[in-house]
């Protein structure tokens, strides 16, 4: 969902705080061939490819969305730093309140991931960025690094107002009678239930790396996935596969766990969690 | 889980010009006007809806318009396919007397609904559209269920000469009918909900899609309603609300393009 404004209208009714628009670029992109999604186990492998309409035509969604006066994250992607600041430009022209720059697709050539794991590109695209635009950067990160607390710092260091993480794992599901990956793309993000506790690993650790807020996403379904989040040190959540495996209204769903969760264990602020589990 | 199950095709037949059906084993329960994720294996995954429902035999009938129905049109018995699904809502097959009107290849997955109409005992009334003679296909077999069959073409080459939707408004005011249920170009589904007036209408809309259970957002219309999930039938109510009905749809990208 969130590509076009319709969509995102709809998801505002199922209680959402905010919501983060598609990862748009600077030209149409169809994404990758069919299959781009399989169901798994315990959760759903895509490779979509970053589909996206295009900054050009973008205005008009934002614009059109805008008018129910909810908050909205522009995310964005681009291969360079010229590319990155023209999106970031031209989002907050079109009204977004803050922007997320995808640096973590895990299976997009030249985009994504193959940023978010150069410390040094990290730190010179979210720098340029912040000095581009007035509204607040956030920098999402992906799981698929082995220097993660260093390049969330060097997104600090860049003058981010957050970190998101994380996005999709990267995975494959090979079936058996084709003997052959399912999606065109081979390999794909793996999302849901299964990478939560990797979600949560990353969460503490750049907590424990950085002093700027933390946005946690990674197989969120119920409140108390939620909650791990936030005792890990996210001060919000973002949901995406919780929508398929309890409905569009997963939203509304997951507050009510979170408060009664809280109504049980007698807390009264919910920020009064926030990173409880560093001690 | 939603993923692809390996189907051998048990049988591969022409219908009309261009136009095939592909039988395969499939034991799932399935709704008239849901519809399957057919993965043509190195080529592309489409939805495709189902138009036989035969205990566990199910099938698809479709046109040799692209790549993954050429590819598929192409393939033979015993050649494999991935299959997924069923997705998507269904008709509600309901009344006394129901008017069917399909256009093009929209007459494949008719033919299941007016078969389970059939099977409650409601009159049908089915209204064939094809560009020429040579592109009509299951009219015997709405026949055989004992439907009302009129055929227009837009050549005139068989029954009434002109578009399905000026045959359906003659017909609509020379009988009662307790609903319209209809598939085909979205330009004719558009002129019928304008014509049925009061007569619940369920159309069932065609939309690019990419997961097929209602998460990436790529086949939705209106506010947020997800083709593949919310749909894809869809009753007038909804559709006239729905801004981009019969006025646009999206391409892979996500732009707009013009019927």
């Amino acid at each position: 969902m969130d590509e076009d404004a319709g969509s995102m209208k709809r998801i505002v009714g199922c209680g959402v705080g905010a919501v983060v628009t598609k990862s748009i670029g600077l030209k149409p992109r169809e994404g990758y061939p069919n299959p781009t999604i399989v169901e798994l186990e315990c959760g759903i492998l895509n490779a979509m490819g970053l589909p996206n309409p295009g900054i050009k035509d973008y205005g008009q969604e934002i614009r059109n969305f805008k008018i129910l006066k909810v908050l909205i994250i522009g995310s964005i992607f681009g291969s360079n730093l010229k590319e990155f600041i023209e999106l970031s430009r031209k989002m907050q022209e079109y009204g977004t309140d803050a922007l997320e720059l995808n640096m973590s697709c895990p299976h997009a050539k030249g985009y994504g991931l193959e940023i978010g794991s150069d410390k040094g590109l990290v730190r010179e695209i979210t720098s340029k960025v912040k000095a581009s635009v007035d509204i607040p950067v956030f920098v999402k990160l992906s799981s698929n690094v082995s220097d993660l607390k260093d390049i969330a710092k060097a997104a600090e260091k860049g003058g981010a107002d957050g970190i998101v993480a994380i996005n999709t794992v990267k995975a494959m599901k090979i079936n058996l009678e084709l003997r052959k990956p399912v999606l065109a793309n081979k390999i794909g993000g793996y999302s849901g239930k299964a990478i939560k506790p990797i979600g949560v690993r990353c969460v503490y650790e750049i907590a424990e790396s950085v002093d700027i807020p933390i946005i946690g996403v990674g197989g969120v379904t119920t409140g108390e996935d939620a909650l791990e989040y936030i005792m890990a040190g996210a001060s919000a959540v973002q949901i995406g596969t919780g929508i398929y495996y309890r409905e569009l209204d997963v939203f509304k769903k997951i507050c009510r766990e979170i408060e009664s969760w809280m109504k049980k264990h007698d807390v009264k602020k919910l920020s009064d969690l926030i990173g409880v589990a560093h001690i | 889980m939603n993923g692809p199950i390996i189907k051998k095709i048990i049988e591969s037949k022409i219908e009309a010009k261009n136009i095939k059906t592909i039988l395969f084993e499939y034991q799932e329960k399935i709704v008239p006007g849901q519809f399957f994720m057919i993965w043509i294996p190195g080529v592309d995954e489409i939805p495709m809806s189902v138009s036989y429902i035969h205990n566990k035999i199910k099938g698809i009938t479709f046109r040799n318009v692209g790549d993954a129905t050429k590819a598929l049109f192409n393939l033979r018995k015993g050649d494999k396919i991935g299959v997924r699904g069923p997705y998507g809502n269904g008709f509600k097959i309901n009344g006394k007397h129901i008017l069917f009107v399909g256009g093009g290849t929209g007459i494949g997955m008719l033919a299941p609904a007016v078969e389970e109409a059939n099977h409650k005992n409601i009159s049908c009334t089915v209204i064939l559209g094809a560009k020429n003679k040579n592109e009509l296909f299951f009219e015997d077999r709405f026949k055989k269920c004992g439907a009302t069959v009129y055929v227009s073409t837009d050549d005139g080459s068989k029954g009434y000469k002109g578009f399905a939707s000026n045959l359906a408004k003659k017909i609509l005011t020379e009988n009662s009918f307790d609903s319209v249920l209809t598939c085909g170009p979205e330009i004719m589904m558009k002129k019928l909900l304008d014509i049925s007036k009061n007569i619940p209408i369920q159309a069932s809309l065609e939309r690019y899609m990419k997961c097929g259970i209602g998460i990436c957002g790529q086949c939705c219309i209106g506010e947020g309603l997800r083709t593949c999930k919310d749909g894809p039938v869809f009753d007038g109510k909804k559709l006239k609300n729905a801004e981009d009905f019969g006025v646009y749809k999206r391409d892979a990208s996500g732009c707009k393009v013009k019927f």
